[in-house]
């Protein structure tokens, strides 16, 4: 892929300065795995936004020491320590060829600049998109994040697979982003530069993972009471992972016999009206999917792991974990919340 | 060459008439047309609301403490969060620039008050009310969650969050009509500083000999008339399809979010402009008297001054790189951001200019205005980071963002204010402020500063993104946020150092004198504080500096202006 | 004690304080209407359903009539500078006949809109739009007959003479700047948006 202007040596010395950083920010940090920094890019489009970073903070940090240094000389040569100063120094009051050259100098700076921006907006967002790309529509709504996979007819939440791409074998995925509600921000930093969804205005991102495992990110457009609690978390799987990963999803529900109450209880109460569950009457959308609610880590678009305890805490009643959610605690008995858990955690 | 001199000081009457009861003392402040007493009135207000402000920003720090912190609720955090971002911009950061700009243009000009004296006051009580009405949503309003509560959709109330889907209460009523009215008062008064500077100069004050202060504020009132009213008129959008069902913004029927975003942005980022050029201001008054120079490059400062007038028009939407413009629309507006680094670039060396070869004293309003120019620099260049487009798709609405605009409202807008505050204050009360107090108030303000929104930026670029009111554990946030809140209050003690030292200076200060600093615009040629006239006679320049070819008879600045 | 030296040569003539502030009120004023324009046009032809432009009439005797008013009250205006008070005070008269007409067949279309076609500010964005930028102006010639019937009286009672021509003419400013914005709305809504 393309990089900017930079000259090569410069840049290297500066990755260096900014690994140590980031070894140091690391070292604050108490999984290391977790942080979503931008100054660890993992995929096409962060790397080129990470080169030109470390351009314009080379050029910035060049700019700050040369008129901090100034500043600095100013202040100090020409403190004038006794209280009354009994002569006034020279006055001078400008001088045509000393402005003339701050004033091209920045000039010529900022051309350089932008050139080398304008070449990385056009590199990433006008990068076409190939024939074998993952396409996957992203449905903002109000606190979670629902993730519709077109060609393989999967409807799962908060929890977005997909597949690493390799110089080898390269496979992108192509994400069209949309809103259900008000206005989101998809952000995962280290897959790839935030984009907003927005009602009426469909936007579109991509981010290819170089390496297995894990992204963490979150909405980053203010969207209501909880939208500190609408996480997002990006699983880069292997080939081999990700199509079994597709197979598991494209199953129907399970359909355990022994926990008929619950799916009873879900069928007759107002929770089918939000969710859908594939292979029952359960068809809302106004809620996540549940059809393969087990396979997800989390609970609640990352609001709490998903665990049993977890599952019966926030069946009961949501608030625990989210308050100001749009789902309802539906104040159901103790026995009916038991069955109705028993049913959900066989949703493998 | 002079015909006659007249006598301005010393053989004046008190300033004010001596006070009677209470209540006449209050009928007279409120009856005031008089533009000392309505800057004053000005200041005095914002510095009320910057402390209210000052308490929501420290609460906010208390619950970011720690992660999965539950001291404040949801909801209550996203009210804290919009009012200090609303009552900083509109209740703090307007007003008292509008109170300095009351109290110094006329005098400045030489001229005895504003072109229109009441509709000043009337601007002033409707900038009042527009404030108490906004706080009065505390009390009436309904929000996102249903209980009486303030505006919880952020200060930039995005649409369609603020339809009466989402917003079924009144409190975003609250927030759009309150600032209709209070941005009534704020075009009241910028025509009447475009008024007052263009027609009450004294004679000889022509254009180019106006101090620089003047000089910007015209700007700032030229840019206020087309910054102010894109907001009205957009909330007055948003009140329609509130209240009559008009789909201005209603994504359901058709309407669009963007348009709000865009309406919301052209009048948001003149209005950083608005208020970032008064500070200018101020700086271009203190720097010169405490390096004992007159201002480098007057003309390139007024150029500049009006180059950033005209630029801050044309680059709104780098606040939307991420919404999803074209390529080359994003390009435009990082070329146009950057232009306005090359006018402030210009700024900050003319300063550095006017300090070279000076005799610097670091008295405290210098003191404020060095710190001022170190994070302005910090600022402008944060600024250019974020204006690469790409970069921005990583820092837009992360607490890097935030870092930038307080360093750029903090650094510099709020330490500007300070040092005005040390500089004129002998002027408006006939008083110094203590010295001592002011250096301690200086420095632990800036640790304090340093600690918090240096920070910032780290905790940013760890992809922490703003507005929310708890964050996950474990990912490199934790300690970065807690010393982020232990320099707010230290912040927080350098402001009550400072609100004591106005008590304390007001009463007990050193009796100023016409002119404690030696300096040389037109204001220093009246008493302390001055007579509601400000002159006797209306005084004649010649120069940009009157005072200092009075001090200097055989050396005047008008031999060698053009 | 300090002095200010006092030079008494050459005369010292700035621009008049009221027409500063008038052309500033305009400047301000345009950038409102700039915003309602805009959600005009960016709204144009979007609509999945309601009524159209199509359902508009021209209003050409409305136009005529608010564009003679500036010269109506241009006349007026030089009037009252020579100090021929009769003759001012029935140009403006005539001024606040036109306008009154104009607001009157505003009102008018606005009915006709509503009843015959169903067209509110809630049925679609061409309504939305459409009632917000005419009306917004419709609003401003309202506040201007208001201040020109207030003169009026003032004519009528004798207290207007010669010397108030200054404020005539920053008053009349007004009046012409939204005869001008009328042009503007006219153009877009009657012209390239029907």
């Amino acid at each position: 892929m393309q990089h900017p202007l930079s000259p090569s040596r410069i840049r290297s010395g500066l990755s260096l300065a900014l690994c140590f950083c980031a070894f140091a920010w690391r070292a604050f940090a108490e999984g290391p795995d977790s942080i979503p920094n931008t100054f660890a890019p993992a995929s096409t489009p962060t790397h080129e936004i990470f080169d030109l970073s470390l351009f314009a903070l080379t050029v910035t940090g060049a700019i700050f020491v040369s008129v901090a240094a100034l500043l600095t000389f100013v202040c100090i040569r020409y403190h004038n320590s006794r209280s009354n100063p009994t002569n006034e120094p020279p006055q001078v009051y400008g001088s045509l060829q000393v402005e003339l050259a701050w004033t091209v100098i920045p000039i010529l700076i900022v051309v350089v600049l932008f050139l080398t921006t304008a070449r990385i907006i056009f590199a990433i967002q006008d990068e076409p998109e190939p024939a074998n790309a993952l396409n996957v529509t992203v449905i903002g709504h109000q606190f979670w994040w629902e993730f519709r996979y077109p060609s393989y007819g999967i409807v799962t939440a908060n929890e977005l697979h997909i597949p690493v791409s390799t110089p080898q074998q390269p496979e992108p995925t192509f994400l069209r982003l949309i809103s259900a509600d008000v206005d989101h921000s998809f952000w995962v930093p280290q897959l790839a530069g935030k984009t907003d969804l927005i009602p009426n205005h469909p936007n579109e991102l991509w981010m290819d993972p170089h390496e297995p495992g894990l992204y963490l990110g979150q909405c980053a457009q203010f969207c209501g009471v909880e939208h500190a609690k609408m996480l997002i978390r990006v699983y880069a799987d292997t080939p081999a992972d990700f199509a079994a990963w597709i197979k598991d999803q494209q199953q129907p529900a399970s359909n355990d016999p022994a926990v008929a109450v619950g799916r009873r209880i879900f069928e007759t109460q107002a929770c089918m009206v939000c969710h859908t569950i594939k292979g029952t009457r359960a068809l809302g959308t106004v809620g996540p999917d549940l059809t393969h609610l087990m396979s997800r880590a989390t609970l609640a678009a990352g609001a709490a792991l998903n665990t049993p305890a977890n599952l019966r805490a926030w069946v009961e009643n949501p608030a625990t974990f989210k308050p100001g959610c749009l789902m309802p605690a539906m104040h159901l008995s103790n026995q009916q919340v038991d069955a109705l858990v028993a049913y959900l955690s066989t949703l493998r | 060459m002079s015909d006659q001199t007249i006598p301005v000081s010393g053989s004046l009457q008190a300033a004010y008439p001596q006070r009677g009861t209470m209540l006449e003392w209050l009928h007279g402040w409120i009856v005031t047309v008089d533009h000392k007493k309505l800057g004053i009135l000005y200041i005095t207000y914002a510095l009320f609301f910057l402390l209210v402000g000052g308490v929501e920003a420290m609460l906010i720090r208390i619950q970011l403490m720690a992660p999965h912190n539950h001291v404040i609720s949801p909801e209550m955090y996203d009210e804290l969060f919009t009012m200090h971002g609303t009552t900083m911009v509109f209740l703090v950061g307007m007003p008292i620039l509008f109170g300095f700009a009351n109290y110094l243009v006329p005098i400045m000009i030489g001229a005895r008050d504003m072109a229109f004296p009441r509709l000043n006051a009337f601007s002033f009580w409707l900038t009042a009310f527009g404030g108490l009405l906004l706080y009065y949503s505390f009390l009436g309003g309904f929000g996102l969650y249903g209980m009486g509560n303030a505006p919880d959709v952020g200060w930039f109330a995005y649409a369609p969050l603020t339809g009466k889907v989402f917003s079924p209460g009144h409190n975003v009523d609250y927030w759009a009509l309150a600032l209709i009215v209070s941005g009534f008062g704020t075009v009241g008064t910028a025509i009447n500083i475009i008024a007052t500077t263009v027609s009450l100069r004294c004679k000889g004050m022509t254009f180019f000999r106006m101090p620089l202060f003047v000089w910007i504020l015209l700007v700032v009132s030229a840019l206020t008339l087309v910054t102010i009213t894109p907001l009205t008129a957009a909330q007055v959008m948003l009140l329609l399809d509130r209240y009559l069902g008009a789909h201005f913004f209603d994504a359901q029927a058709g309407g669009s979010p963007m348009l709000w975003i865009h309406f919301f942005w052209i009048f948001g980022h003149p209005e950083v402009y608005v208020l970032v050029l008064p500070a200018f201001a101020i700086a271009n008054e203190v720097i010169p008297v405490f390096s004992r120079k007159a201002i480098f490059g007057y003309p390139a400062m007024v150029a500049a001054s009006v180059g950033i007038g005209f630029t801050s028009l044309a680059v709104w939407a780098h606040h939307m790189f991420t919404v999803g413009m074209s390529s080359a629309g994003n390009s435009f507006f990082v070329i146009s951001t950057m232009v306005v680094g090359i006018f402030t670039g210009i700024k900050v060396f003319n300063w550095l200019a006017t300090m070279w070869g000076g005799s610097i004293t670091f008295s405290t309003p210098m003191l404020f205005c060095t710190g001022f120019l170190f994070q302005f620099l910090i600022a402008g260049l944060t600024g250019i980071m974020l204006a690469v487009a790409p970069w921005d798709w990583q820092l837009h609405n992360s607490y890097f963002l935030i870092a930038h605009f307080h360093y750029a409202l903090v650094g510099a807008i709020i330490m500007c204010i300070f040092a005005g505050f040390y500089y004129w204050f002998p002027k408006a009360t006939g008083r110094m402020m203590s010295e001592t107090l002011g250096k301690w108030h200086f420095w632990v303000f800036v640790i304090g500063f340093h600690m918090t929104f240096d920070t910032m930026h780290f905790v940013g670029l760890l992809g922490m993104p703003r507005s929310i009111y708890t964050y996950e554990p474990n990912r490199g946030w934790d300690t970065l946020n807690l010393i982020i809140s232990i320099g707010a209050f230290v912040q927080a003690v350098g402001v009550l150092i400072f609100v004591w030292n106005l008590v304390h200076s007001y009463v007990r200060g050193k009796l100023a004198g016409p002119d404690p600093w030696d300096a040389w615009t037109l204001e220093w040629a009246t008493p302390s504080p001055p007579p509601s006239y400000n002159f006797v006679v209306e005084p004649e320049v010649r120069s940009r500096r009157p005072l200092w070819d009075i001090k200097h008879p055989n050396d005047p600045d008008w031999k060698y202006e053009q | 004690m300090s002095d200010v030296p006092i030079f008494a040569h050459e005369p010292w003539i700035l621009p008049a304080r009221g027409r500063v502030a008038m052309w500033s009120l305009i400047v301000a004023e345009s950038a409102i209407f700039s915003l309602f324009v805009v959600a005009y046009i960016y709204y144009m032809g979007r609509d999945q359903f309601g009524p159209t432009p199509s359902v508009l009439d021209r209003p050409i005797l409305n136009t005529v009539c608010l564009l003679s008013s500036s010269l109506t009250i241009w006349i007026a205006e030089r009037a009252i500078e020579q100090g021929r008070m009769r003759r001012f005070a029935i140009f403006w008269a005539i001024t606040i006949l036109l306008g009154l007409k104009f607001l009157i067949g505003t009102i008018t279309e606005f009915r006709t809109l509503i009843n015959r076609d169903g067209l509110t500010i809630d049925a679609n964005l061409f309504g939305t739009t459409f009632y917000s930028l005419v009306g917004l102006h419709a609003t401003h010639v309202l506040v201007g007959l208001v201040g020109l019937s207030l003169i009026m009286a003032f004519t009528l009672f004798g207290k207007v003479n010669r010397s108030h021509a200054e404020r005539i003419q920053v008053f009349s400013m007004y009046w012409h700047f939204v005869d001008a914005v009328w042009v503007v709305v006219f153009t877009v809504v009657y012209i390239v948006g029907k």
